[in-house]
């Protein structure tokens, strides 16, 4: 099976985030006071390498957690499964904090909600802005991105997948169709 | 995992898996606990039904509050202030409660199968929250919880579980849960509190030697003597009840070194356990409270999550 097309490649990927990580800085004003906060699997590495990114460029430790957003999920009553709960980590107080929420796809929104009430129920951030690899539309819910690395616009029949070294051993975006992922 | 079992009556449907997850989960659990807003949206909408035919103060509030720490609303209806007490069955009490549009019940009863009655007539999942003799599972979760969080595992460890076993629901729970997920368990008391067909449990044995039974063992828990059971001539004297099987400093040096002690609670102290032991060091009595908490908050997301 081969996707439909890639939309980016390690090097894209690579470049998305440095990009992002420089609107990061523009936006903020450097990266004091930053928090970066990846949402489970994927906005996990992603935000870290951010973080990475943010070092480098200003030279400031911005310390990353990680959001499980299982038991805040709207739709618990509803899904076949029981659906996994994963671990929350947010080792850092959050007073005073400026958050930047990552995760890969921004898609129907309500990840993002349910990512906004566990976050705000950890602690009292300054503020929350929201970074995703990427933005393929189709939003349930007035959300949207303050940083995005591609705007893919999509049809609801199509899958967007973001592989990652972290956890998939390479650095990609394919967009498929659903019915060749049956 | 297994499918999925709708009820928490025992453990019979419940493969180690599924009650790993419930134990993992529980981790999870006592996290949100940890926060400054102590409670999560998984259960919201749903109604639970807190039905306690018998008293108890500790297991009620600590499922009402797990139900609320995941949104849940809560129904509480003491059998003692309700139309039981005036001669309603059990049944007829079902269907009122049933009309409340409950989503799930937690049910206490004097009698053991009440529970079983409940998840038959009611459709919805039921929780046992201790039938007369039989079982009382959340506290066994939470007694391998409590053990688990000390040694990362329950594979290979000794459980030794002193006192009127025949009286205790907790007692016949451990022992069905704790082999399930690879412990050991001793079961020791008087002959007359020791009730010689739970021998044939599986990874179960029985003694009523207490040095025998604490040599060795990573985990220690005294039982509650039921003293409103002793008046048929279980016990010679409460005295010498006390002398042979308190859990104690000095019995619990045939145990390994730092083995934690255990109490399903309420104690009677310095009579099944003295107090040295109770609050000593290596006493997790209120751990196992805390806990008790972040395992019915696991179990009722287990039982109640994606359900329709």
């Amino acid at each position: 099976m081969t996707p439909k097309a890639t939309i980016l490649t390690a090097d894209e990927v690579r470049r998305a985030l440095t990009r992002i990580a420089h609107e990061i800085i523009e936006r903020n004003k450097g990266a004091e006071n930053l928090a970066l906060i990846g949402v489970h699997t994927r906005g996990i590495p992603l935000a870290r390498r951010l973080a990475e990114k943010l070092s480098s460029l200003e030279g400031v430790d911005v310390p990353t957690g990680m959001l499980d957003i299982t038991l805040y999920r709207d739709d618990l009553s509803e899904v076949a499964q029981q659906p996994i709960i994963r671990e929350t980590q947010v080792p850092f107080d959050l007073r005073d904090r400026r958050v930047i929420l990552v995760d890969d796809v921004l898609y129907t929104g309500r990840t993002v909600r349910a990512a906004l009430d566990a976050l705000i129920d950890l602690g009292r951030p300054a503020g929350i802005q929201l970074a995703v690899l990427v933005d393929r539309g189709h939003r349930e819910l007035p959300i949207r991105a303050d940083y995005v690395g591609k705007n893919l616009p999509t049809a609801a029949s199509e899958v967007v997948k973001v592989k990652l070294q972290e956890t998939d051993d390479v650095d990609s975006v394919e967009l498929w169709d659903m019915e060749a992922l049956r | 995992m297994g499918a999925r079992p709708p009820h928490l009556l025992d453990f019979q449907d419940w493969t180690p898996e599924r009650l790993g997850a419930i134990l993992d989960n529980a981790d999870t659990m006592l996290q949100v606990l940890d926060r400054p807003v102590k409670k999560v949206p998984a259960l919201q909408g749903l109604t639970v039904c807190n039905a306690f035919f018998e008293n108890s103060t500790r297991t009620r509030t600590s499922f009402e509050l797990a139900a609320r720490r995941m949104s849940a609303d809560v129904l509480t209806f003491a059998a003692g202030a309700s139309s039981v007490s005036k001669g309603e069955s059990l049944r007829d009490t079902l269907e009122v409660l049933t009309s409340y549009k409950v989503d799930a019940y937690i049910v206490r009863h004097h009698a053991a199968g009440a529970a079983h009655l409940v998840a038959r007539y009611s459709g919805k999942p039921v929780i046992n929250a201790g039938d007369g003799r039989r079982a009382h599972p959340t506290q066994a979760l939470l007694d391998a919880y409590t053990i688990r969080q000390e040694y990362g595992s329950l594979e290979g460890k000794k459980v030794a579980i002193l006192g009127d076993v025949r009286h205790s629901r907790v007692a016949r729970s451990n022992a069905e849960l704790l082999p399930k997920l690879g412990a050991q368990v001793v079961l020791c008391g008087p002959t007359t509190l020791l009730p010689p067909g739970l021998a044939q449990m599986p990874g179960v044995t029985l003694t009523t030697d207490p040095r025998e039974a604490v040599r060795g063992a990573h985990a220690v828990m005294a039982l509650r003597l039921q003293r409103e059971r002793m008046s048929g001539g279980f016990l010679g004297s409460l005295q010498e009840y006390a002398d042979t099987y308190q859990v104690n400093d000095t019995l619990l040096k045939e145990a390994e070194s730092g083995a934690i002690v255990l109490h399903p609670g309420p104690m009677n102290r310095d009579l099944e356990i003295s107090s040295d032991a109770a609050d000593g060091p290596q006493s997790r009595i209120l751990k196992q409270v805390e806990n008790g908490q972040a395992i019915r908050m696991s179990v009722l997301y287990h039982l109640l999550v994606g359900r329709n």
